[in-house]
């Protein structure tokens, strides 16, 4: 019993960081058709200029993670219109191409700029420490992603439910030409949302690196753990995301618990399982 | 009669190789070897369409099976070709009943999951395979009981040659045939495929499997040259840089996937040399530069500096 | 009544079909016999498309009975059914634009003599082969455009190449779906000749917009109206009836 409530939790809590970071791609995968193989980076990016204002500016943490998310939000933008325009309207083969090229030039940044090391970022006092739950103590650390995961997808919904950019998005990812015909500047809805999805991305990496440890090559080592929520979830659903983030967190830290030294073949399994089934994912559109 | 210059090309390109490095020949030998796999992946990427970021299930089987072999039942270098050839043509046939069914991210997601289910699978049973250690004792005898392995890999790099010039045969003749012309239909139009009455299912698991096949012979001939198989045979990165070769040289057309390989690995050899720390930056940017400047690849470079000459009239 | 059908030719009976709630195709029957040239019209959304993919075997039915030559054809998947005989073109010019011509050409030929599972020897160089292709390029007045890529050609003799190839399946059921569709006006009298020059006991049906095609080529037309057939009629009794005028042509002559 209680092991089945700890693998609840600390499944939900692993969810809501692969559901932080694997969004975006997913919103952006949907509403551009792009295969995009460098969203990861963003992740990277965010918990490496985290990690950098801390150790070298000396920056509190809520600081720094701010600042990391701002900085990922303002490079996003020029990458957007230079770097991806171009490809949206090839070929699936070149985007998986020129994104794969983006992700070693990001890499290859990091790796300069910080080297091939573990960029640890060091929790507040206020986050370290745990919780007792009566069956078992719960790293207050985690109590935070829980709630910074509940908070982005309340957030989502009432931005895309209730605002005009909400709106905008929604009838573009339904179908972009007709969204163009109606008026909506769905060249700035890209942006934004590209945007707004790296930004995520990077809040998921910094309050993640507890868990998915940041270094020069995060955004290769974890490449397919994403894509793989975006496809189990169906592209450009924010609930298929979200589904997919839980159950295959759920999933695999079931397995770490259950069969400990089974490896990620669990994970692969249920995936293939579940495309093999509904092809376009959980939710996708049929 | 330009296929007969391309294989004299070849054939040239391959001696100048021996005598001009006989002293990189392990190098050398791996990118003929590369070029095997890039092929494979032509044959389904550029010629049928089949979207994949997985072909590393079918060269780790071949890699396996014929190290496998090797170990336990015999050392003769052909026979072990064909065990790793009928290991990736079963792992590809098997997976592909479900993958034939998915298109684009699906199908390259699930490519991926197949080669990493593997990978946890030849971990799992690290008794048989080594596991993390790699699966050692390979040592090929002498091929058809005539010619010996020697040290320096001169035999080594003629037999890879030799089996390279074989597929490469194979496949002119297989995309010029009426199958061939089947498979590119099928990457143009399934529908209209469909409808003059063609299995579209059948013919793109024809496609996978014979593909599967020759990603098996390439790991078996790695498994053999390099007389170790480790984990890493099944690994992600193998997949895309192999698809980054074939996109760099130009996809169905079989001469790109050569360019490709070669260009891509000579590149990544000096890069990694010259500075061991930073030769991502210029993989990623050459990446780069093709994507944007040369979509076609570098077998359409002469096409598109004909059409820049041209643009002025 | 469902009986078993008996007749030669294409018979379809009480053909219904609904997605939902949405009924797309509603208690549709039609005969198309050796020789017969059909035409299938009605305003966009009639269900016209959702017809042809019942036929051609896209869609399945949820009621009704397909017979081909007294043979239920509905186990039949979309390749069992050109090879039992019924051959369509494409609204939308579906061609292997990659391609030339010939190759175009080639591929059709080659899959009905079952030779595209054949890995070996030259898709280009089979003499029958090649003298069929040959006779295809000189019916549709293709001659010269052989060696380019389809691509290449102008919009008009795309749409012969669309004809050109379900025809080399040597169908006994032809149905064109918009022949002229997308075809500039100068170039629609290309088709109309292409039409009346197939071979005479070949069943056609023709779906179109193209009023002046329709009467130029068919002799009986099937109006189609919200899933449901309306009538059925010679040219002549079509466009003498008041509501095929109000419903379609008004719509469309003005």
């Amino acid at each position: 019993m209680t092991t089945i409530a700890s693998i609840l939790l600390d499944g939900i809590a692993y969810g809501m960081i692969l559901f932080m970071i694997s969004v975006g791609l997913s919103v952006t995968m949907g509403l551009m058709r792009v295969v995009n193989l460098a969203h990861g980076g963003f992740a990277m990016l965010g918990g490496a200029f985290t990690h950098w204002a801390m150790v070298n500016a000396g920056l509190p943490f809520p600081v720094a993670a701010l600042g990391g998310i701002a900085a990922v939000v303002i490079l996003s933008v020029p990458m957007e219109r230079v770097l991806y325009r171009p490809i949206y309207k090839m070929g699936e083969l070149p985007q998986v191409l020129a994104t794969i090229g983006m992700t070693f030039l990001m890499i290859a940044a990091v790796n300069l700029w910080l080297g091939s090391s573990l960029l640890a970022i060091k929790l507040p006092a206020l986050m370290q420490g745990s919780v007792n739950l009566g069956f078992r103590t719960l790293p207050t650390q985690r109590l935070y992603v829980l709630g910074a995961g509940l908070l982005v997808i309340g957030g989502l919904f009432l931005l895309i439910e209730r605002t005009r950019f909400g709106i905008n998005l929604r009838a573009a990812v339904d179908n972009p030409a007709t969204a163009a015909c109606l008026g909506i500047d769905t060249g700035r809805v890209f942006a934004t949302t590209f945007a707004l999805g790296a930004g995520l991305a990077a809040l998921g990496g910094i309050l993640g690196a507890e868990l998915l440890p940041i270094d020069a090559y995060y955004p290769l080592r974890y490449m397919v753990l994403f894509l793989t929520v975006v496809a189990v979830g169906g592209l450009g659903s924010i609930t298929g995301s979200f589904a997919a983030a839980i159950l295959l967190g759920i999933l695999d830290t079931a397995a770490r618990y259950l069969v400990p030294d089974a490896g990620t073949i669990f994970f692969y399994l249920a995936m293939i399982l579940i495309l093999g089934i509904r092809p376009k994912g959980l939710l996708g559109r049929h | 009669m330009r296929d007969i210059t391309g294989f004299a090309l070849m054939v040239l390109a391959a001696i100048v190789t021996f005598y001009a490095f006989p002293y990189s020949l392990a190098f050398t030998t791996r990118v003929v070897i590369m070029m095997i796999f890039v092929l494979s992946i032509d044959l389904i990427q550029g010629y049928t369409g089949i979207a994949t970021l997985g072909q590393a299930a079918m060269y780790g089987s071949g890699a396996y099976a014929a190290g496998l072999f090797a170990v336990h039942v015999s050392q003769a270098p052909l026979l072990g070709l064909a065990v790793g050839a009928l290991a990736g043509g079963g792992i590809a046939f098997v997976s592909s009943l479900v993958l034939m069914r998915a298109e684009g991210l699906t199908q390259l997601m699930l490519t991926i999951a197949v080669a990493e289910v593997l990978r946890e699978v030849a971990n799992k049973f690290s008794a048989f395979t080594g596991g993390s250690d790699g699966l050692s004792g390979i040592s090929p005898a002498p091929i058809l009981g005539i010619w010996d392995f020697d040290f320096v890999g001169k035999v080594g790099y003629i037999y890879a040659v030799a089996v390279l010039l074989a597929v490469m045969v194979f496949l002119k003749v297989l995309t010029s045939s009426p199958f061939g012309l089947a498979l590119q239909g099928i990457k143009d139009s399934p529908a209209r495929m469909r409808a003059i009455g063609t299995p579209v299912m059948r013919r793109r698991i024809a496609a996978y499997t014979i593909s599967g096949v020759i990603a098996g012979i390439a790991g078996a001939l790695a498994a053999q040259s390099t007389a170790l198989v480790s984990l890493s045979v099944y690994d992600f990165q193998l997949s895309a840089e192999a698809i980054i070769m074939l996109i760099l040289g130009g996809t169905g057309r079989l001469w790109g996937a050569l360019i490709g390989t070669a260009i891509f690995m000579s590149v990544h050899e000096v890069a990694a040399s010259v500075d061991p720390f930073n030769w991502l930056f210029i993989i990623g940017a050459l990446v780069l530069a093709v994507v944007y400047a040369v979509p076609q690849g570098l077998l359409g470079l002469p096409a598109e500096l004909r059409r820049l000459v041209r643009r002025p009239q | 009544m469902t009986g078993v059908a008996t007749g030669k030719g294409l018979e379809v009976r009480g053909l219904n079909k609904s997605f939902g709630g949405l009924v797309v195709a509603r208690d549709i029957s039609l005969r198309l016999a050796p020789g017969d040239r059909k035409a299938l019209i009605g305003p966009n959304g009639a269900g016209k498309s959702t017809f042809t993919n019942l036929i051609t075997g896209v869609l399945q039915p949820s009621s009704g009975t397909l017979t081909f030559d007294g043979r239920d054809i509905r186990p039949l998947s979309e390749a069992g059914r050109v090879k039992a005989g019924i051959a369509r073109t494409f609204q939308i010019t579906n061609l292997f634009k990659t391609m030339t011509v010939r190759d175009n050409l080639r591929l059709p030929i080659l899959e009905r003599l079952g030779r595209t599972a054949r890995g070996f020897r030259r898709a280009d160089r089979d003499a029958a082969v090649e003298a069929e292709v040959d006779a295809l390029l000189t019916q549709f007045r293709l001659a010269d455009m052989g060696g380019r890529v389809v691509s290449q050609l102008a919009y008009g003799q795309q749409r012969l190449v669309e004809m050109a190839m379900a025809l080399a399946l040597k169908p006994r059921v032809l149905i064109l779906d918009e022949p002229a569709a997308g075809v500039p006006s100068s170039e629609s009298p290309l088709i109309a000749e292409a039409i009346a020059a197939l071979p005479q006991d070949l069943a056609v049906l023709i779906i179109e917009h193209d009023m002046n095609l329709v009467f130029k080529v068919a002799n009986r037309i099937i109006v189609l109206v919200a899933g449901a057939i309306l009538t059925e009629g010679t040219p002549a009794e079509i466009s003498a009836d008041p509501r095929v005028r109000d419903l379609y042509l008004g719509a469309h002559h003005g």
